[in-house]
Formats: C-alpha cells, structure tokens, sequence
C-alpha cells in the first residue's frame, strides 16, 4: 500500500505538472489539458498501429507534435484574448470540447486502444508485487521535476520563463517577448500533457472520457497545492495521492474522487489559495 | 492619392442625449423603445402556447438554459466567472427531488423552497473561495459538481446512480410553460433592473475594480456572497423546475452540459447585458434539437461555436444588434 | 494631537524590505508629504496603513486604535480615505455613479442624512468640488473615456464622499501638467480648512514643498530623514538619495 500510494501520488503529480507550468507561467489556464493527455494517447496509437513505426520513434514523435500543437493553439487563439480571462477559459473550453467529443464520434472507444508498457513484469518490493511500468512513473516524476528545475533555474528560456511569471511589463522592459514565451509555455505544458500520457496510459486503456477525468485531477491538486506553485503541486498530489490510496483499501474504491473533494473543502476552508499558492488576495501591487 | 473613409457613428435620438432621464415626446419613440422588448415577450409566449407538444418542451428546456444563462451573466458582472452553473442547478433539482419524494411535500412548497435553500447551500459551499479571484474560483466551480456527481455514485444516498423518479408532475403544461416564462422574464428584467439601481451598481463595480470598490468602503465579501446567492437560486429554481418538469432527479444534474451551455450562450449572445445570453440561448437550444441527429458531434458544434464566437465576435450578438438599432452608420471621407 | 502613528514597520517581500522599521507621526489637520526615489517603499507604506498589505512587525494606531489586520473596508469606513497610484475607476460606469459606490458605504449611511437623500445629486456635488464642470457631460460620461486628469480627480472625489478624516493620496500629481496641478491644490487647501489630514506620496517636488507642513523621506525601506520642507531641501543625504534629481 505505501508503495501503490507513491505511485498513485506520481500519477497526480504527472497529470498535473504540465497544466501548473502553463499556468504558472503565463497566467493561461489550459482547460483543453485533458484534451490533450488523450489525443496524444490515441496519436501515438495510431503512429504504432497505422503508420507501424517503432514504439519509441512514436512517443518522441508525439511529444513534439503534441507541443508544437499547443504552441499553435496559444498562437492562433489564445494570444488573440490573452489577458480577458473568460474569453481564455471559454476558448480553452471549447477547444477540450471540440477535440474529446470529435474523438468520441470518430469512435475511439473500446478495449483495443492501449499502449504497451515499456518493459514486462513486476517485482517485489515491501511484500507487493508491482508493475515495472509503475515503477517508471516513479522514476519519471523524480527526472522531471529535475529537469525542470533545472530548466528554469539554469537556461536562458528558462530564466525568461521565471521573469514573465514574476512580472509581466519588467520582463517585456528587459526585451522578453512575454508572447513567445507564453507561447513557449504552453507548448511545453501540452508536451508534458503528452509526456504524462505516454508514461500513465500503458496501465490502461485509452477513452474519451478519462481527459475530463485527467482535467478534473490535474485541477483538484493544482487547487490543493496553490495554482503556479511547482512545490505545492507535488506535495498535494502525495496528500490526495495517499489519501486515495488509503481510501481504495480500506474503503472503497469508489470514494477515491470524495477524497479530493473533501480535501479541496478543507483546503478551501482553512487557506483559500492552497497550500503554497501565489495567488494572494490583496498584496497585489496597487 | 487614394482616399480613406471612416465609419462615423451617430445615435438615434432620445437615449442618445442622455444617460439618465429623458422625456418621451411621441409614440414613434415610445415604440422605438418598446419594440425591442415587447416583441420578444409577446412573440415567444404566442409561439410557445401553439407548438406542438414535443417543441412545446424544448422550449421549457429553451427557457430553462436562459434563464441559466441571464444568472452566469449575472455572476461575471459581479466579477465572479463560475463555470459551474450545474453545481447550482444541480443542488436545486437534488433539494426539489428530496422534499418531494422523501417528505411527500407538494409542488408549490418544493420550488420555492429548493430556490431559497438551493441558493443558500451553494452559496455556503463557495464562500471560502469568493475571497479569490477571477481563475481560481472558475476552476472551483468547475470540479464542485463533477465531484458531487461522484459523491451521490459513491454514496447511494439521494437514489444513488438510479436517481429519484416518480416524482409529482405539474397540474398541466399550459401552467408549466406560463411559469417558466413568468421565470425567465422575471429574472432578466428584475435583474437589469437591479444592477442599474445604487445597490446593483455595487455589484457592478467589484467586476471593474473590487480593489477601489474596497477602498470606498464596501465589504466586498458580503456583496459577492449576495451575488452569488441571487445567481445560484435562479439556477437552482431552474433545477427545481426541471425535477418537476421530467419528475426525476439523479445525477444527470450535475452534468458539465448545464455548465457550458449557459456560458456558450453567453458568449454567443454578448456577455455583460443579461439580455445577450437569453438571445443567446434562444438561438442555441433550439438549433441543437434540430441538431440532434448528428448525435454527440452537435457538442462539437458548440465547442466550434464557443471558440470561434470568442475569437471572431467578442462583443456578441447582443451588442452587435444593438448597436444596429441605436445608432447609424455612415461612411465619412477622412481629409 | 496626533491622528495616525506608525510604529516601527517592516515589510519584505521575499527577498527585498520594501520597508524597514519605518514610524512616521501624523498631526491632525496638517499635510505630511512623503518623497523618495523609486520603489523606495511609499506605497508600501500606503498600502500597510490601509490594509492593502499586511506587514511583518509594527503597528499602525489611528486615533489610538490599532488597525493592522483589519480589512481595507474596514479602515476605509473608520475614515482613512486613500488614492490609487494606479488610477482604475469603474471603467464600466458613468463617472458620477463612480462616486455612488462610496456613498453606499456604511461610513457614509451613518453620518447624518447619509442614507436618504437623492444620491445622484451628492455625487454631483461631490464632483463638481473636484473640478467636473457640473452642467457639461464630462459627469455623465462613462469613466473609459474620460482623460486621466479626470480619473485622478475622480479618486479625489472617491475620498471626499466618504468624509474621510485622512486622505492618502498616492501620487495624486503624477502625468498631470502644471496647470492641472496648480487647478487641483486649492481643493487640498480647502481639505485642510476643513480640518481634515492630508498625506501626500509625490515625486513633484516644488508642489508638494509649498503645501507641505512636514516631509519625510524614504530610500531604500528605511526612513532616512524627516523635517519641515525646508531643512529637506538642504539635506546632503537626501540630495545624494535624489541623485540627479532637481529640487
Ligand atoms: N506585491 C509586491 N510583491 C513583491 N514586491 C513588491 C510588491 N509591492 C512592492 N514590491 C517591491 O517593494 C519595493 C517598494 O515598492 P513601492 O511600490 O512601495 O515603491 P514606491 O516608493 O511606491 O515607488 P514608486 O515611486 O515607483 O511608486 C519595490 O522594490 C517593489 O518591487
Ligand atoms: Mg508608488
């Protein structure tokens, strides 16, 4: 069981790390991010199955298509409202609604659509067997938050990544086109969306529905841990990673999702802005 | 040399002079006036008595997403941009379901009472997160009735995945459709009255700054807490009406549809007039009902519309016409 | 008597002390102006003593009461009025229903006649004190479009319908030409004949030093020097923190 909850809370983390860069950074919250998780899972489907190329050259393949995607989207919609936050969220919306439901009528339903697993098997840790895969998400998780940490802190885009988080008009004074880089930042948030997909889908099937599941995930942990706060993302999703996990066993496994939403009212409750959120109420410059 | 023209603008008359009082000087203006609201009045209460039974329910179904609409518009003008207009509603169908089934209470005891209580529980539920702004409480709403959905599976309580049926139906649909209508132009029209009187005009100005609207005085918290109480009881008086309309209730109500109908009608209609939305969702769910032969790809439609509408035509229908009616438009040389 | 006191406030924002252990002492029915380079704390401080921000440590006594915690609103209706540097109106609104907003607090509605009364016509009044010419349009029209010498004098107008005790006016000057500025002192001197406290933030040093009765001076966070306009003037420490500054 601890080890199904560090690996149900990496799942989280996954899922929800592409959204919160996005939205760190750029202030854009990527409703269409569910959307994306799964047409990357059925884009690297069909790369294997239709076109047969090799697993590995589909996934690389995806992950750039996928951002290169997310970039257009912010080039050719997004950057057009930028900054009017209910035309953002309306046209994220409706691009999710768009992509979900066109696949769910081209019929991309059923048990035949799942990935393969990147290597067979299970071993024994802690008296329980578990799926190599999983352990991958593990391994994932921790290179990821590395990479990026070491991404933002270290390269010139990165850095650039920072100072438009930070503040908008400074950076645009020091010759930082904040378009580009919000641009920048939603691709790579749609990468990570394909990323996380890649690594969590071989467990199961691909299904439409299951991008709204991924949605309402990757917010309820961004909520917990404080919308932008890269720290807090990966603390909540060992919270409400755990606690569902703890839940499944002992409950049921349909009460997964009231934990989140317990945990959403208590944190709501006690720290509106989540647990290390940014998004103060008042110290805002005036 | 070629020659520029620019569009000048003139208004029409009376409205024009004066953003506050005028005096109406003849029936030409007195019906330049009432045209755009009484033909609308008129015209959908005669369509509605006459259509056939099936149309007569869409457009309850019509009137019911207006109204949804008018409230999401409603909340965005107070600054709160909810995304989950079915949270309200939902709760509001749950309560009129509950009453009715588990405490036998009659019709006209349960709507008002699912209104009043509907709107008192969301509110409870949200308060925390009025504190917040603009995205935060968006994504709030959003997940709320999502995961209520997923409490009421989990838990079995309220009929659990079954839902609740067989609960009382109205006296006749002759009543049903005089009351949603009453509803509907009540709540658009109280409403534009009340953000254009000193007390809505607070409401108003938390969406423009809440910031100044704290330095002047006003607790603003209280006001959003009023808001969204006024907001989420119209929905939930529609989630009422509704329960008794299809006399069921089961988690269907918490479905993402109630919550991005609404905001594509507003989108469509003109978001900030409360009448756009109404217009809004007067083109919407009729042309879904005509739509409904391409099955689940009419939501694609919507998610097209939504986007395009946002990117292509911000201002929205409402404006758009609006504008038209008030104003002339002629082509001026630029020297 | 001394209305406001500010007691050895500090504020840091992550990294950077916006403001380091800063008091200044406020007498009623006087002008204190306070100057500094930028981003040398004055709307910190501002900020702090209406609430806006919270700081670290120190406190802020108005008429003896300790208003750190308490909400904006709160300070607001207590009688500390303040001016936004940033001018944001209600962009949506008329200019004069800008002013009924602050009316319907409950500072106001408690004062006598407050709460009855033709609305519309006081917030006329109101304006027409700040300069909006009452029998044109420029009251009727939508806050959008009005020039920024207007916005600034309609957060005047802002502080003057809630019969504020103290105004706190952050930057009133700033983007405003000479003549402006020369159009609005008079309505700061009639302030000051109703025995009201005036606070001043400025950059526009001249107008501020002729109507100042006390100034202090804010570099880096830390109050580096407090005095009548005067001695200021000749301080070597402030000339040096106003390097290239003209006085
Ligand atoms: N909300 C905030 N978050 C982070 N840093 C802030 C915040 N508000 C102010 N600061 C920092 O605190 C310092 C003081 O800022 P402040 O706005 O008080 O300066 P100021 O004296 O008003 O300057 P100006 O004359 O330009 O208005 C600056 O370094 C500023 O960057
Ligand atoms: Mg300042």
């Amino acid at each position: 069981m601890l080890v199904y909850g560090l690996i149900n809370s990496a799942v989280l983390a996954l899922m929800a790390l592409g959204f919160n860069l996005t939205f760190g950074i750029s202030g854009v919250a990527n409703f269409a991010y569910g959307a994306i998780y799964v047409v990357s899972g059925f884009l690297t489907w069909a790369l294997i199955n239709n076109l047969g190329l090799p697993y590995a050259l589909s996934a690389v393949l995806t992950i750039v298509i996928i951002g290169v995607f997310g970039g257009l989207i912010y080039k050719f919609i997004i950057r057009r409202i930028r900054g009017l936050v209910i035309s953002e969220v309306i046209a994220t919306f409706g691009i999710s609604i768009v992509i979900l439901e066109f696949l769910r009528y081209i019929g991309f339903i059923g048990f035949k659509y799942s990935l393969p697993v990147f290597i067979n098997g299970s071993v024994e840790i802690l008296g329980t067997f578990v799926d190599i895969q999983r352990l991958f998400i593990i391994g994932f998780v921790i290179f990821l938050i590395a990479a990026l940490y070491l991404f933002t802190h270290y390269t010139k885009v990165g850095l650039a990544f920072r100072g438009i988080a930070q503040e908008e008009h400074t950076s645009l004074s020091l010759g930082i086109n904040p378009d580009r880089i919000a641009g920048w930042s939603m691709g790579m948030g749609s990468a990570l969306g394909a990323f996380a997909a890649l690594v969590i889908l071989p467990l199961g099937t691909i299904t439409v529905d299951s991008g709204y599941d991924v949605l309402i995930s990757a917010l309820s942990v961004c909520i917990v841990g404080g919308l932008g706060s890269t720290f807090g993302v990966i603390i909540a999703s060992f919270i409400i990673g755990y606690a569902q996990t703890i839940t499944a066993t002992y409950v049921s496994a349909h009460w997964t999702m009231i934990v989140s939403l317990v945990a959403i009212l208590i944190i709501l409750a006690i720290r509106p802005s989540g647990l290390l959120g940014h998004q103060k109420e008042l110290e805002e410059r005036v | 040399m070629k020659e520029n023209y620019r569009k000048e603008r003139i208004a029409r008359s009376i409205k024009a002079r004066s953003d506050d009082i005028y005096a109406l000087t003849s029936y030409r203006e007195m019906w330049y006036l009432l045209f755009p609201r009484f033909i609308p009045i008129v015209g959908i209460a005669i369509v509605s008595y006459f259509l056939p039974l099936y149309w007569k329910k869409v457009a309850i179904t019509t009137c019911i997403f207006a109204m949804l609409a008018v409230s999401w518009d409603f909340l965005s003008n107070c600054g709160l941009l909810s995304l989950g207009q079915a949270l309200f509603f939902g709760i509001g169908s749950y309560t009129a379901g509950g009453l009715n089934h588990y405490l036998h209470l009659p019709i006209y005891v349960t709507i008002p009472v699912a209104t009043v209580m509907g709107g008192f529980i969301s509110t409870m539920i949200l308060l925390p997160v009025v504190r917040l702004r603009g995205i935060y409480f968006a994504m709030v709403t959003l997940i709320l009735p999502l995961m209520l959905m997923r409490l009421v599976e989990a838990t079995k309580i309220l009929g659990g995945t079954e839902g609740i049926t067989g609960l009382s139906p109205f006296p006749n649909v002759w009543f049903e459709i005089t009351l949603i209508l009453a509803a509907m132009w009540a709540s658009l029209f109280g409403l534009r009255r009340f953000i254009a009187s000193d007390y809505g005009l607070i409401f108003v100005s938390m969406r423009d700054n809440d910031r100044a609207t704290m330095a002047s005085g006003i607790n603003i918290y209280a006001f959003k807490a009023q808001a969204l109480f006024i907001g989420s009881s119209i929905c939930a008086f529609c989630g009422a009406f509704m329960t008794h309309s299809y006399q069921f209730t089961g988690m269907p109500v918490f479905a993402m549809e109630f919550s991005i109908l609404p905001i594509a009608a507003a989108a469509i209609g003109g978001i900030g007039t409360l009448a756009g939305p109404l217009v809004g969702a007067m083109i919407l769910v009729p042309l879904s009902e005509v739509l409904r032969e391409f099955g689940t790809l009419r939501i694609v439609f919507y998610g097209l519309i939504l986007v395009i509408c946002v990117v292509a035509l911000p201002e929205g229908i409402f404006h758009y016409a609006s504008r038209k009616y008030n104003e002339m438009e002629r082509w001026v040389k630029i020297e | 008597m001394s209305i406001l006191e500010v007691n050895g406030i500090t504020k840091a924002f992550g990294g950077v002390k916006a403001l380091d252990d800063v008091s200044v002492t406020v007498e009623e029915n006087t002008l204190l102006g306070i100057i500094g380079p930028n981003g040398s704390g004055k709307t910190t401080l501002v900020n702090t003593i209406t609430g806006f921000v919270r700081p670290d440590t120190g406190s802020v006594l108005f008429k003896g009461r300790d208003v750190i915690g308490l909400p904006p609103y709160r300070i607001t209706n207590m009688g500390i009025g303040r001016a936004f540097q940033m001018v944001k109106p209600f962009f949506h609104l008329p200019a004069f229903k800008n002013i009924i907003v602050p009316l319907a607090s409950p500072r106001v509605r408690a004062s006598s006649g407050g709460k009855y009364g033709d609305k519309d016509a006081v917030a006329l009044d109101v304006l027409e004190e700040v300069g909006f010419e009452r029998d044109s349009s420029v009251p009727y029209k939508t806050a959008s479009v009005l020039p920024h010498g207007y916005l600034k004098r309609l957060e005047l107008a802002r502080l003057l319908a809630l019969k504020s005790e103290i105004f706190i006016l952050d930057e009133l000057f700033s983007g405003l030409s000479i003549a402006e500025v020369t159009s609005i002192i008079p309505i700061i001197e009639k302030i000051l004949l109703d025995g009201k406290t005036v606070v001043m933030v400025e950059h526009r040093l001249k107008e501020l030093f002729r109507i100042a009765d006390k100034v202090i001076v804010l570099n880096y966070g830390k109050k580096i020097k407090e005095g009548p306009p005067k001695e200021i003037l000749e301080d070597e420490e402030v000339k040096k923190a106003y390097l290239g500054v003209e006085v």
